[in-house]
This record gives structure tokens, sequence and C-alpha cells, in this order.
């Protein structure tokens, strides 16, 4: 049995998360290999040949590949499929792009989000949000998977010398082309990667009130989230939504700031170690799931805290 | 241009999702069931599409029983021309459903198929791309903007970290995601028009596809309850339980 895992990259930097999914793979069982198909991506394919958990790295080092453009990367890895028993993705937006059509391509199923191995070919996933849990087998020739980071730890990065093959196959579907990408810069750590979140809800009142946040954020080194009620009302991007329909989240420290406390937000961040909620509403729902509750004016608490940090 | 949006019928994203007693699935008896709410938004801007001069003619496709031509002949309400079930018992999986879909689009030839990224039921986010797999055609997954442009259409994704545009040769599928556009609510005269507008049934045999699935669902359970903490009564004693007592900063 031998499983193959998409690495997660930007052509320069192998993203954390790959230790994640590839403990995942480890929990399966059988050889793994890693595939790093991108474009100048030599330092990433090094990276990955250190990972003591991989026993080959795949690289598919071509224009074709550089913005992971599903319609090319699905053809790639079609056609190395025959070999594994499993491929495993990260449950990132680009992996969730990706790996769909790589099932259908090869006529099974895929399973999205897992969550827990139980066997090689049982697994848990959530559904409805995360509000009930499903074990699903099954019986498919070659099972296709993202797998949800936070839910398995991450393997060791370095100590290995896994051997590296390089891919001369060039898939190029020629029916789509990257345009441009405006990604959000910022010094603060990556949502899904941060050991501490804090997050803002609608009772932050307007855009600007993040602010405060961002500067507590600073502090601890945090990553700054809200709910979907504060991205709906226009007061920050959705990249920046935890929640059901935004991202998963699991870090030691959840602070929850004007957040209520919607089944929608909970399904995001209830897997962190300790939530702490900061909201004026004793009655508020999220004060069932959080560890620390403070009944205050975000207002005055929040800059507050800032102070004695 | 025609546009083929397919949508489906879901537990309305309001109710409280209880698992049965025998942990065999979730309990859908007597629940509210609804429009997938990613589904409202292919339903919007399909119509816009039509409303701007980009689209001429918009369909809706669902699969299911018959109770899924509740949430057809919402969509009609909304601005859809005309509707198609394929009638199919329970809720097959994905890759049926993309099977079914891909026929339907052979026989209907829209120039673009908008989706809903995922239903928020199953959580798959998987049909859009699936489908665009089998009809080997490009895709435009989690979009925020769809610019029409001749033979060729750039979508805006939302990605983890920012937006990415791509341009896609038309046919193209396109998934949508939250930001896309805010759906309207459907007018009380477009309801009773919605009533009059033509819904045609269609079977998986006469599309020639096999319904069937490798997946098994063996249980289903509620998530680990967390159990409520205390209430710090201050900012100070906050900060104090979390250097020590929680030890998390």
């Amino acid at each position: 049995m031998t499983i193959l895992v998409i690495a997660e990259h930007d052509n320069n930097e192998l993203k954390p998360v790959t230790l994640n999914t590839l403990s995942a793979a480890q929990a399966i069982g059988g050889d793994i290999h890693l595939l790093v198909a991108g474009s100048g991506c030599q330092s990433v394919a090094d990276a990955a040949a250190q990972i003591p958990a991989v026993a080959q790295v795949l690289v598919a080092d071509n224009d074709a590949y550089e913005h992971q453009l599903a319609e090319n990367v699905s053809k790639l890895v079609q056609g190395l499929a025959a070999s594994y028993s499993h491929i495993l993705g990260s449950s990132t937006t680009t992996a969730k792009n990706v790996l769909p059509r790589v099932a259908a391509l090869l006529d099974v199923n895929q399973l999205s989000d897992v969550m827990a191995i139980e066997s090689a070919d049982t697994f848990k996933r959530p559904i409805y949000a995360g509000n009930a849990i499903a074990t699903v087998k099954s019986a498919d020739a070659i099972k296709v998977m993202t797998v949800r980071g936070t839910a398995f730890d991450p393997v060791e990065g370095t100590g290995g010398s896994a051997e590296v093959v390089n891919l001369s196959d060039v898939c190029d579907a020629g029916t789509s082309r990257f345009v441009n990408e405006e990604i959000a810069e910022s010094e603060r750590p990556e949502l899904t990667a941060a050991s501490i979140v804090i997050s803002g809800g609608r009772g932050m009142g307007n855009g600007e009130n993040f602010e405060l946040l961002n500067k507590v954020a600073d502090k601890l080194g945090a990553a700054v989230g809200a709910s979907r009620a504060a991205v709906d009302a226009g007061f920050v991007p959705n990249d920046m939504q935890v929640g059901q329909t935004g991202k998963m989240v699991a870090p030691d420290l959840y602070i929850a700031v004007g957040i209520s406390g919607a089944i929608q937000h909970l399904a995001g961040m209830k897997d962190s170690k300790i939530i702490v909620a900061i909201n004026k509403d004793e009655e508020a729902p999220i004060f069932q799931v959080a560890d620390y509750g403070l009944v205050a004016d975000l207002f005055e608490a929040v800059p507050e805290l800032e102070g004695k940090l | 241009m025609k546009v083929l949006v397919a949508v489906k019928r879901v537990i309305d994203y309001n109710v409280k999702v209880r698992v049965k007693a025998d942990n065999s699935d979730v309990d859908l008896a007597n629940v509210k069931m609804a429009l997938n709410p990613f589904c409202e938004i292919a339903i919007e801007e399909a119509v816009r599409l039509k409303e701007a001069g980009v689209a001429d003619e918009v369909v809706v496709v669902s699969i299911g029983s018959k109770s899924c031509e509740e949430q057809i002949r919402t969509a009609l309400a909304l601005g859809a021309d005309r509707g198609i079930r394929v009638d199919t018992e329970d809720a097959p999986d994905s890759l049926s459903v993309a099977k079914l879909l891909a026929k339907v689009v052979e026989k209907e030839a829209p120039g673009m198929v908008i989706l809903g990224k995922q239903a928020i039921d199953s959580d798959n986010n998987q049909t859009g791309q699936m489908l665009a797999a089998l009809l080997d055609r490009p895709q435009g997954t989690f979009a925020s903007k769809v610019a029409v442009d001749g033979d060729k259409v750039q979508v805006t994704r939302e990605i983890d970290g920012g937006l990415q545009t791509v341009e896609l040769q038309m046919p193209a599928i396109v998934t949508t995601d939250l930001r896309l556009n805010e759906p309207r609510y459907a007018s009380l005269p477009n309801i009773m028009k919605a009533k009059r507008k033509p819904l045609d049934l269609l079977t998986p045999d006469e599309l020639g596809v096999a319904v069937s699935s490798n997946l098994t669902l063996l249980s289903v359970e509620p998530p680990a309850e967390r159990q409520a903490g205390i209430k710090v009564s201050s900012v100070d004693e906050l900060v104090e339980k979390l250097r020590n007592e929680a030890k998390v900063i």
C-alpha cells in the first residue's frame, strides 16, 4: 500500500499543513510519496525530501503547474494514480479545487475534510457544519480525500532524506489561464496555522474597530478572524471568516470578541484548546462553549486587555 | 447564452441538527427544508447575467425525489426560466450527481453551469469540480466575481489568504462563494408566475446513468460536547487565568 500526498506550497515554501496531512497518511499506514507540482519549486522539493515520513518526493516542475490550475494538476495526478491506494490533500482551497476533479477522473468518490482515520478504508468526517460526525466506509479502489489539518498533529519536518524523482510529463489542458492574485499582505500568522486567534463579530460595530483586535493580536502574535455576521455586514473581508462556510481553526487560544456564537461560527472554532469570550450579553450562546467568559463592553475590555499583555 | 444552474434541497440553515437515537443518520423528519444557500447565490448570479443581457435563458436542475420540485419552483420564482428534475430516491453521492448533471449538460449545451460551492448538509464541496472533470471543461470554484467576455469568462476566486482571478474558455463551470452576490427575495407575483413555468422530468435511465455508490455510511454521531467554563469578573482575572491556569499566553 502506497499513499500519495499532494504538497501544499507557493513554489517557494512548503506549507506546514502538509505535515499534518502526512500525519493522516501515516495513520493509514504504508509508504508515503509526496507530490510537489509547481514551477521553479526546487526549494519546496528540497524541504519535502527532508521529511522523515516521506519515502519519495515526486517533482513536477513546469509552467503549467505554477498556479496549481485544477485542469492541469488533476490530469497530472490522474496519470500517477494507478500506483497508489490513497491520494491525500489538505483541506485548503487549493486541494479542495483539485482533488474532487482527480476523483471524478478516476471514477471514484472523494471524502472531504477527513478528521479521523479508523482504518485504511473507514474514516470520520464532519457533516452539517460539524453538528454531526459521519463514519464512512469506502469501497473505491483508490481513496481520494482531503484532510482537516487541525485534526492531526504534524509529523517531523527535518532529519530525513527521501529519494527525489523528477517527472517529465506535462499536462496542460489549455482551457484555463491564471490572470492575477491578490494575497492580503500581513505580518500576522495565517488563521489556520496560528496558535492564538482573536476574532470579532457584529458587536465590533464597524471595520475600523477591528484595529482594537489587531493591537491585541500584535502583542500575542495572533491571527485575526471574524464571524460571518461581521463579514456579511461588510466590516472585514471574507478570507477572515471563521465558521462553517469559512475557515476551520483549532488554536491553543481562541478569543471571541462581540461574537454571539451562532452554530455556523461555533462549527469553525469549537475544537480550540482554550476559548475566551468577551461579550456584553451574558445570555450569548458563546458563553456555553467558553472556558473563560467575560461579560463586559468590548470597547472597554479589549483596550484594557491590550494594556495588560 | 444559456446558463444551467444546479440546486439542492437541504435542511434550512437555521434549523438545529439532531442525530437519530440509533446513530444511523441525522433526523430529518418534520424538519424545515430549503434551497441550499450557496445554490441561491448561483441562481441569483445566473438571473443577473440574464438581466445584463449576457445570458438569454436560465435553466435550473435538481436531482432528487418529487419534494425537491419545491426548491425548483423557488428558483423559478427567483427568475429562472424553466426547470428540470432528475428523479432519484434518497441523496445520491457527489459522483453520481456529477454524472447525471454531465448528461443534462450534454443535452442542454449551456455556455456556463453555475453551482453552489457546497451543500450545507453533506459539506462535500465536490460536485462542481467533478462535473467539470467529467465534461473536461475548466472550472472557476469559490467565485466572488464572474465577468463574461466573449467566449471567455474571468472568475475571481476566494482562496486561502486572498483572491485569485482565472480566465476560462467557455463552456465553463462556476461554483459560488458567499460574497458573489446577495440573493433577492421572490416577489408574490413571481411566485405565482413560477407555478406556470415548465418543469420537465428526467430519469437516470433516460440519461444512461446507473446511480450507485461505493460509500457506506456506517454511523452518525453528535460531536463531542464542550463544557461551559467559568465567568471571570475582570480583565485582570482573565489575564491571570490565561497566564497561570491555562498557560496559553
